[in-house]
């Protein structure tokens, strides 16, 4: 009797700390979405996967996984859904778990889809020190969304992102691979307006 | 480079870098050639040089000074110490948002190949390298050198347990020299002056010039290279450099060697308890240890004029560090999270007295408690603020909102 109580504390204890990991997994990272979305590589590209698997011993395709999966989320709009992980891992040979797995630990790849154009202000000291809530504020308003938020027309997608190793120029926000510095409420408008009128694509293939 | 190559063997290389005194730029200010002479030799096995460009040290950007601006010096870097260490493939790791930064190296590796930089057997010296870029995910954790291995792998980067350490036991469980890539430029110079040369700048143990990511509220903020010894109140006021505060504000506290070092309030950086003006050195910035004391770190140089609330500066800090923890270790798993929601609660003006101690308490538990030194990052902020400005917390608690807010 006892050591059935003593069995069954344990048990609440470790479902207690299981439940307290996955309950800090979900917050820090979105969670992976299983809707219907596939992709496949066109021969150009498939080449320029070949030769980022060759610069790493064989054996060893797996190295070449971020650098994939950073071409996989540009030609899926933004964003890796379970079908394309899948896809990832049967070109480098590896088992989706393995994909999974790095795919839900970096914070630059997207679990959800996201709007055409995705917006990451940096909001680390730093840049906080130099007025990055203002600029935060200023696209909340401009967009009419909250950070984690796309716009409904599906053009803006907005995000707070940590340090983005720029701050000297603080503060600074990222738009696909394209850096933009010094930010004040003004260019932010200026750039709205440039984006919305040549409905920015912030997905392209980072190689090119 | 050329004249390593055809006068120098692999091992002059390194006892050259151990006599210039370089010593790791990336934060810990290991001594470069000492990590050299490490790397296991007595197998067979290939070994690999791997440079961390996984710059985001909050308050840190040299880097991508550096690798925009001056790809080529890093490229020269890399194949000297590739050639003092053996490794016939090495890698260049670059934090995934830098992108274009990565376009820039690969298209100078591209030239250096054409050229006859890399690739078989190097400018007729019978040595052959090959060199490629590799982005990270977004994880600044992947800059401590085991995680940014195991992210090389294609893996989660969760640091490793240490011993083996990569010298040993690195990527592709082959030995491994992983450096910063400050410390990898610093080798060209070094390499053509001599050693002596380099040593001859700089103060005690603090050898060389090193670069300066000068931020916050200062005129001029950037990136400066200064010989290591200058005075700190130096470097803040004149024009050479940050040019003063922003407004002719009064200094009020400074974060000398990126977010993960202790914070210094204004009298405190510029000069020691002892009262002796401080120097922008490894040694001068650490005098007084962690009391009185700070590190020189990665030279993230974070300046705040007297408008700048401490506890929010650092809440920013702590988000970080709770965002950028792997999971693997709980003291650091937990104690980021607890830490962030403390502060916030502060900030907002719901904290209590004990609120302080707590936190100061959770700090004390994650130091040294954990795998990577990310924990210690987190840690000592917190500590150092309680340490040096108690003051402010305890009017956040007992105004119940911060004094400061706009």
């Amino acid at each position: 009797m006892h050591r059935a109580k003593i069995q069954e504390t344990g048990k609440q204890n470790i479902e207690n700390n299981c439940r307290h990991v996955l309950l800090w997994a979900s917050k820090k990272q979105d969670i992976m979405q299983n809707t219907p979305n596939k992709i496949e590589f066109n021969s150009q590209t498939l080449e320029l996967v070949n030769k980022l698997i060759k610069r790493y011993p064989e054996g060893r395709q797996k190295s070449a996984l971020l650098p994939v999966l950073h071409i996989a989320q540009a030609e899926n709009n933004g964003w890796l859904s379970s079908e394309v992980m899948d896809y990832v891992a049967s070109l480098l040979s590896i088992q989706p778990i393995e994909v999974y797995e790095v795919a839900t630990f970096y914070s630059m790849f997207n679990l959800k889809p996201v709007g055409n154009c995705v917006i990451e202000v940096c909001q680390t000291g730093p840049c906080w020190l130099n007025g990055s809530e203002d600029i935060l504020k200023h696209f909340e308003q401009r967009l009419g969304i909250k950070p984690g938020e796309t716009t409904a027309d599906g053009r803006f997608t907005l995000k707070k992102v940590e340090c983005l190793a720029a701050c000297g120029n603080a503060p600074v926000i990222q738009v696909g691979t394209e850096y933009h510095e010094n930010m004040t409420k003004e260019k932010a408008d200026q750039l709205l307006h440039q984006w919305t009128q040549e409905n920015k694509c912030s997905h392209t293939n980072p190689y090119l | 480079m050329e004249k390593t190559l055809k006068y120098f063997s692999p091992d002059e290389v390194t006892a050259e870098v151990k006599k210039s005194g370089l010593r790791g730029r990336g934060g810990a200010g290991f001594p470069a050639g000492m990590k050299w002479s490490f790397i296991d030799k007595s197998n067979d096995k290939p070994r690999y040089f791997v440079c961390n460009f996984d710059e985001s040290e909050p308050g840190t950007f040299k880097d991508r000074h550096i690798g925009q601006l001056n790809p080529h010096q890093l490229i020269e870097g890399m194949i000297l110490g590739s050639y003092a260490l053996g490794a016939r493939t090495s890698y260049i790791y670059i934090r995934g948002e830098l992108f274009y930064v990565l376009r820039i190296i690969e298209k100078a590796i591209e030239e250096a190949y054409a050229n006859g930089f890399l690739g078989e057997n190097i400018l007729g010296s019978g040595y052959s390298l090959d060199l490629y870029c590799q982005p990270g995910g977004g994880a600044y954790i992947c800059g401590e050198e085991t995680a940014l291995i195991e992210s090389l792998e294609g893996k989660r980067g969760n640091p490793r347990i240490k011993p083996p350490f990569p010298a040993i036991v690195g990527l592709y469980d082959c030995p491994t020299v992983v450096n910063n890539v400050e410390t990898i430029s610093a080798l060209p110079w070094i390499m053509n002056n001599g050693a002596e040369a380099y040593a001859a700048i700089g103060v005690g143990n603090s050898k060389g010039t090193k670069l300066i990511s000068a931020c916050g509220h200062i005129n001029k903020p950037g990136i400066y290279e200064i010989d290591l010894g200058l005075p700190v109140e130096e470097f803040i006021y004149s024009n050479e450099y940050c040019g003063g505060i922003r407004n002719g504000n009064k200094l009020k506290a400074v974060v000398a060697g990126g977010s993960s070092v202790p914070i210094l309030p204004a009298d405190l950086i510029l000069k020691t308890a002892k009262g002796e003006p401080r120097l922008m050195s490894y040694e001068s910035l650490a005098e007084g240890g962690f009391e009185t004391g700070t590190m020189l770190g990665s030279g993230g140089f974070i300046v705040m004029d007297e408008t700048t609330c401490i506890v929010k500066n650092l809440l920013t800090f702590a988000r970080f560090y709770h965002h950028e923890s792997c999971g693997q270790c709980s003291p650091c798993r937990e104690g980021t999270g607890w830490m962030e929601k403390i502060l916030q609660r502060i900030e907002d003006g719901n904290g209590t007295m004990k609120d302080i101690d707590l936190l100061f308490n959770i700090s004390k538990h994650i130091e040294g408690n954990t795998i990577c030194p990310l924990g210690d990052a987190a840690a000592w902020p917190v500590a150092s603020a309680i340490r040096h400005f108690r003051q402010e917390f305890e009017d956040h608690v007992k105004q119940q909102k911060c004094p400061l807010s706009r």
